[in-house]
């Protein structure tokens, strides 16, 4: 057996039965490739990275819980009174307190915190569908089309939005259905013309040129190549429509048109509250608390969302921990 | 006449409406044939509707006149079925490679789209094997496939540009100025990948460019386009050795030689003028207006093609 030297080390030149098997199966090379990177749990990896967005999250899950299973839980009923225990001040029985007819606010709060994330979130996901529909056909199909989808929508954004708002919740009376039904007549035109303008800035890039020339059809082309691009916006658009719907409801409970009593919302309590802050602060405190949290964590999360979609950033993030390596090196020497 | 050319475009026109009455003729009447195997240059300045001609070829947009015969089949007007075959037929290779590729997608799901589109390969391992291979003829590795287009240089990414539209196999490529947005040294590396892939692939290409020397090298036969219309065709030695038409001589004259003797020995005559609009075109030659031999039939009536050699025709009244 004969011994060469290479690099400082013996090496065995003779040939064993190894070497002259077959290589293997080239399905089973490319499987030791780096696994397929899909872009969605690529997404979901970045965002539990960020912890802006863990926070965000936790809170928004807490409020979430809560306003599931308090009303459930609690010993007492939402719209029950009890003239005994009425105006007490936030204590065991009552942790937020109770109002003037005795109910308990604590209940009542998470109650209200149901409705006002009912109405918030489909409140504002059915004018965003109806006006992402109405945009891309419009962006898409163009011309005449177009021209008329837009003048509509240009003709209904004149007209402010309260009008349609108050109009619909007479015809229809205050409750969630009524409100959402008012949110969606009134609220799809801002995102139909977005969607549009989005619609239009994609359609002649070269990349979805390409796609037409390899035969996409429309459906495949505005899914697969144009809403990625604009999800982002798309999302954090969707989570700052939330506080939006949210507030509206407040609004026109304010106005006394919105969520009638015994039912409740966050808007209804906070704007009760109002009334008796100087006596009763608890009652103005808890669900304006409720609200701040909800709409600061929907927009926190948001953002982190957004940053989480666009890949041009997996680079930073790589950027980052190097730096850091070498900042940790640098110490040590 | 049958069978002798691949792709024959007779006449074809297409003007875009920009409203008030005012329309851009950016491609008029403009013919030329292609034989299968051999490249066919298309040179012109920018907005000469050189693009608008590949584009149009392909369907991106309607032709408002004229015919597109391909194979013996007038390919002008087909249903969306038949031009979704087409597709398999006649591909584009795009201009810009940080645009022509969506950011969102992978390398591998962007030249495995056309496989997936037109149902070639029977299941996902046997596209994704079949990417892999794409990928290695245009000189990428299969790791590639996992990556986004934004980790690429310009080089590699037209690569990318290049296997997704060689996957459907096709046998005509429009390479519209595949290569002008790259640097040099890449530009050669692309332009003789595209020249071996011609012959490895039987592959016929309409050669778009405005880099003379460029077109010099890889095409048979140069078409020269000036404001959308073609004032001289033929084969590419006789157009470079014997420029007929005034526009393709300032042309030629306008390369830079890199030989300070003669460039000073050349009599430089610049084109003077300028470009005169597309927009609501009277009818003469488009030329005259910067052409230094105008005269006033130049001025009113279309130049027809005339042939002035094997091969070789120009529209000009002056031959």
């Amino acid at each position: 057996m004969e011994k060469i030297k290479k690099n400082g080390q013996l090496y065995d030149d003779t040939l064993t039965e190894e070497d002259f098997s077959p290589v293997p199966d080239r399905a089973a090379i490319v499987d030791q490739i780096r696994p397929s990177m899909r872009y969605w749990p690529e997404v979901g990896k970045r965002l539990m990275k960020n912890k802006m967005a863990i926070a965000s999250l936790t809170v928004l899950a807490v409020i979430v819980l809560l306003a599931i299973f308090v009303p459930i839980f609690s010993p007492y009923e939402y719209d029950a009174s009890n003239f005994l225990a009425a105006k007490q001040k936030p204590s065991w029985a009552h942790p937020f307190g109770t109002d003037k007819v005795g109910r308990d606010m604590f209940t009542r709060v998470f109650v209200g915190t149901r409705t006002s994330l009912l109405i918030g979130v489909i409140g504002a996901l059915i004018p965003y569908i109806i006006g992402m529909t109405i945009g891309a056909i419009s962006g898409w199909v163009g011309g005449t089309v177009d021209m008329v989808i837009m003048r509509v929508v240009d003709v209904m954004l004149c007209i402010p939005s309260m009008i349609y708002m108050i109009l619909i919740l007479v015809v229809l009376g205050g409750s969630p259905v009524s409100l959402i039904v008012a949110l969606a007549l009134s609220g799809w035109m801002g995102s139909a013309r977005g969607f549009r303008g989005r619609i239009l800035q994609f359609k002649n890039r070269e990349f979805v040129l390409a796609a037409k020339t390899l035969g996409a059809r429309p459906g495949r082309i505005i899914i697969r190549h144009i809403l990625p691009n604009i999800l982002g916006n798309m999302a954090v658009g969707l989570c700052s429509a939330i506080p939006g719907a949210i507030f509206a409801e407040a609004g026109m409970s304010y106005i006394g048109l919105g969520i009638s009593p015994p039912m409740t919302s966050l808007g209804q309590l906070s704007t009760d509250g109002v009334a008796v802050f100087m006596t009763e602060f608890h009652r103005f405190f808890f669900p304006s608390l409720i609200i701040s949290l909800l709409i600061f964590a929907l927009f926190m999360f948001g953002n982190c969302l957004r940053d989480a979609l666009d890949p041009k950033l997996r680079d930073e993030d790589y950027m980052a921990r190097v730096y850091r390596r070498m900042r940790k090196g640098g110490r040590k020497a | 006449m049958a069978g002798e050319y691949l792709l024959q475009v007779e006449g074809l026109k297409k003007y875009f409406n920009l409203g008030k009455g005012r329309i851009l003729h950016a491609v008029d009447d403009v013919s030329f044939a292609v034989r299968p195997g051999e490249t066919l240059g298309l040179v012109g300045e920018s907005g000469c509707g050189k693009t608008t001609v590949g584009r149009t070829l392909l369907k991106l947009y309607k032709p408002d006149g004229g015919r597109i015969i391909y194979r013996d089949e007038d390919v002008t007007h087909v249903p969306a079925r038949r031009q979704r075959e087409l597709c398999c037929k006649m591909q584009m290779i795009y201009q810009d490679p940080y645009a022509s590729l969506n950011p969102f997608m992978t390398i591998g799901e962007i030249v495995s789209e056309g496989l997936e589109i037109n149902k070639i390969g029977k299941d996902r391992a046997e596209r994704q094997m079949m990417t892999y291979d794409l990928l290695e003829m245009v000189g990428l590795t299969k790791e590639h496939a996992n990556r986004f287009p934004h980790e690429f240089s310009g080089g590699q990414r037209q690569r990318a540009g290049i296997a997704r539209a060689l996957a459907v196999n096709p046998e005509f490529v429009v390479c519209d100025e595949a290569i002008s947005a790259l640097d040099v040294s890449v530009q050669a590396q692309i332009i003789n990948m595209l020249l071996d892939l011609r012959e490895k692939m039987n592959l016929t290409y309409l050669f778009i460019a405005h880099d003379l020397s460029v077109v010099r090298y890889i095409s048979q036969r140069v078409a020269v386009m000036y404001l959308g219309k073609i004032v001289e065709i033929g084969s590419a030695a006789e157009v470079y050795a014997h420029p007929a038409h005034p526009y393709t001589q300032g042309l030629l004259n306008a390369v830079p030689v890199a030989d300070p003797e003669f460039e000073k020995s050349k009599q430089y005559k610049a084109m003077t003028g300028e470009v005169s609009s597309p927009i609501n075109c009277k009818p003469g030659c488009r030329f005259a207006s910067r052409c230094p031999r105008a005269t006033e039939k130049c001025r009113t009536e279309d130049p027809l093609m005339k042939q002035v050699g094997p091969d070789h025709f120009v529209a000009c009244h002056h031959l």
